[in-house]
């Protein structure tokens, strides 16, 4: 896609909210988020710290929530700490711990703080947890959560029914695993989310990249890749300890043999260097796939690492906008 | 049908310690099929509790008897004319059948000796499993006969979640992905397209989370 | 004067093997503990979990279920199944502060008489050695 510039898109009237992120792809850049996950505590410095060692190369950070059931600070606190420090949050939600009022209830309360940017999600099983003797909710599913939010943004109403005052400005994303089980709904999936109103995808960390691309042919075939905005995740392996574990024991995650060898094959000090370099590269062939709209960077813990992913990916330096 | 499993007996000894004349109070239903609380466990669970409080050297009177079901008024006024000669009824029926012989036996107390689990099948001799959550609006038509709601471990309605791997779900290996059984069957049905049809947002409130329901019809009742 | 402790144990045993063993244990005049009271069944499969809890209760101090050795009963699988209901009886006793050890499954073969004696030998040696049933009535 050839680059727009903000005033053009603005012209163009495509433009559904506020968020940064939106205008990013819009304009025709690869966009470059990131993600930090909040503290087992109350103190903010844990995310805006985290923040801090990439802002500058990201247009957008995930705040994930209660990831694998752990209990942590929520996602809507972290991301007002980020929007208070000039960051472009994506609040992350889960249906498993809300039922349907406080989910459009979170969504409003970030809509005050002008968090523009929302990813509807399902959520790992409490039993992952800490907190495994818990209930789960799911009153709504992820793609009815897409639904929700659209319907409260572009339609201004509530699922009751009644009028919102200050529909919420948020720029609707959601999940998708190009690796999971089974392989043959994966787009049709996908088609289902776009059909309930998913502007972008960011997908789970890819390794396989020949599946990857098989995946993205079969989108194109749909023309979804017209319809929504797909970023790429990705994932740098700190070593081949870490491949093993993320092939064998981490459902719906795909890492090729050739990738574990090729880290294996390397000196233990050295092999965080290589899962760093298969990341870039890994970036810089996916770029030429039609269909990317960006990359998903998950560094998690490993924060740090972000900048010269980003860098040596050729994606810095962000677009200001 | 209602599968029920039978209460660890160290739970159900502390539960009868205080009560010198019990009365196990089977169900010929249900908890007979699932093999929790008929006429056999009865007499199994009696035999056990009078080998311990014998053991214990404490004199109880434990006697047996097995209704045709606790859940209906006729069948529970069978033990009218007995109910007062015990101080308690260990029953075994499923929670309904504890807690219908507990209202119509006011002045005795219950004690249940089974954990009611769910609404199931038998898969196999001394196998049973989970098909129904009692969501009061059944959507099995749209799902090719297999329930997200009791199946699911997130009950998503339009499913796979991402941890689906292998046909199995992801709390664990043994469990098969209910939203993959129901692909295969609507493949199997020559009905996979209607994969992307987008369940609606559920209404939950015929579920618990209404309150408790009520059944009726008004043209079997027998007042006017 | 102490009294030497004389065991009363249910011998359940199967008409093809057990029993037909212990006849020939008889034949060939062996002796064995005649506090084993023997009670033939069709099979061990036609002993349910009541009847060994009813022995128990009824003041025994073991139970002994003898049958055909696996793979050989008469009536195909009758002895597993004695051996899974053995099994359940022996945790509900464990559950109840009752010696496990009281009640044991035994395989044989109609030709092994010796064995017939060996075990009602061990069995009567292992409840004298538990000490009688603290279950009277």
């Amino acid at each position: 896609m050839s680059l727009r510039t903000l005033d053009q898109v603005k012209a163009s009237g495509e433009l559904r909210t506020s968020s940064r992120l939106e205008k990013i792809f819009r304009m025709g850049h690869l966009a470059v988020t990131s993600e930090c996950g909040p503290p087992r505590g109350s103190d903010p410095k844990a995310v805006t710290e985290k923040a801090l060692l990439i802002k500058d190369h990201v247009d957008a950070i995930n705040i994930t929530d209660n990831q694998t059931s752990v209990t942590r600070m929520c996602s809507l606190a972290s991301c007002i700490h980020l929007k208070q420090m000039g960051c472009e949050p994506v609040l992350q939600m889960v249906t498993r711990d809300r039922n349907r009022i406080a989910l459009q209830s979170d969504i409003l309360g970030a809509a005050s703080f002008d968090i523009n940017n929302m990813l509807c999600l399902t959520g790992d099983h409490q039993s992952f947890g800490d907190c495994k003797q818990g209930q789960n909710v799911h009153d709504l599913d992820s793609m009815q959560l897409i639904q929700t939010l659209r319907h409260m943004r572009d339609e201004g109403k509530f699922l009751g029914g009644d009028d919102i005052k200050r529909p919420p400005d948020l720029f609707v994303g959601a999940a998708a695993n190009p690796f999971a089980d089974p392989f043959e709904i994966r787009v049709p999936r996908l088609a289902k989310k776009v059909a309930c109103g998913a502007e972008f995808i960011q997908t789970q960390c890819i390794y396989n990249l020949d599946k990857f691309e098989e995946w993205m042919r079969r989108v194109r075939e749909r023309g979804l890749h017209e319809k929504v905005f797909i970023m790429a995740g990705m994932t740098p392996m700190k070593s081949a300890g870490m491949a093993k574990y993320m092939k064998n024991r981490v459902p719906g995650m795909d890492v090729p043999d050739e990738v574990i060898a090729r880290l294996s094959g390397v000196a233990k000090d050295k092999q965080p260097q290589e899962g760093i370099d298969i990341c870039v590269e890994a970036i810089q062939r996916l770029k030429e796939v039609e269909g990317v709209s960006g990359f998903h960077i998950m560094a998690i813990e490993w924060e740090e690492k972000v900048p010269e992913i980003v860098e040596r990916g050729g994606l810095y330096p962000r677009p200001q906008v | 049908m209602i599968i029920a499993e039978k209460k660890p007996i160290g739970e159900i000894i502390q539960e009868v310690k205080g009560y010198k004349r019990l009365l196990i109070l089977g169900c010929n239903e249900c908890v007979t099929v699932c093999e929790a609380g008929g006429r056999k466990e009865v007499g199994t669970l009696a035999s056990a509790l009078r080998i311990y409080f014998m053991k214990e050297g404490v004199e109880k009177q434990i006697d047996e008897r097995t209704l045709e079901r606790q859940c209906d008024h006729e069948y529970l006024e069978e033990i009218r004319d007995i109910a007062d000669q015990y101080d308690a009824i260990l029953s075994l029926a499923c929670g309904v059948g504890v807690q219908f012989t507990a209202e119509k036996y006011h002045t005795t107390p219950l004690i249940p000796g089974v954990n009611t689990c769910f609404l199931g099948a038998n898969e196999q001799r001394g196998v049973w499993t989970e098909r129904c959550q009692a969501c009061g609006s059944c959507i099995l038509a749209r799902t090719g006969g297999i329930c997200p709601i009791s199946r699911c471990a997130k009950r998503v309605m339009n499913g796979p979640c991402g941890g689906s791997s292998k046909g199995k779900c992801e709390i664990n290996k043994e469990l098969d992905c209910a939203w993959q059984l129901i692909i295969d069957r609507l493949r199997d049905l020559g009905r996979l397209d209607d994969y992307e049809i987008v369940a609606p947002i559920k209404e939950w409130s015929t579920e618990r989370s209404g309150g408790p329901r009520k059944v009726v019809r008004a043209d079997v009742q027998v007042s006017a | 004067m102490a009294d030497k402790f004389e065991p009363q144990i249910i011998g359940f045993c199967c008409k093809y093997c057990a029993y037909a063993a212990a006849d020939l244990a008889g034949s060939m005049r062996l002796s064995y503990p005649s506090c084993i009271k023997i009670v033939q069944v069709p099979c061990t499969g036609r002993i349910d979990v009541i009847h060994i809890l009813k022995a128990i209760e009824e003041g025994a101090d073991g139970v002994m279920v003898a049958g055909c050795l696996e793979g050989e009963c008469h009536f195909l699988t009758g002895n597993l199944k004695a051996k899974k209901r053995v099994k359940y009886v022996r945790k509900i006793l464990e559950d109840i502060g009752i010696e496990p050890e009281r009640v044991v499954m035994f395989n044989l073969s109609s030709a092994m008489g010796p064995r017939f004696a060996e075990i009602a030998t061990e069995m009567a040696d292992t409840i004298k050695k538990i000490g009688p049933s603290r279950v009277r009535s």
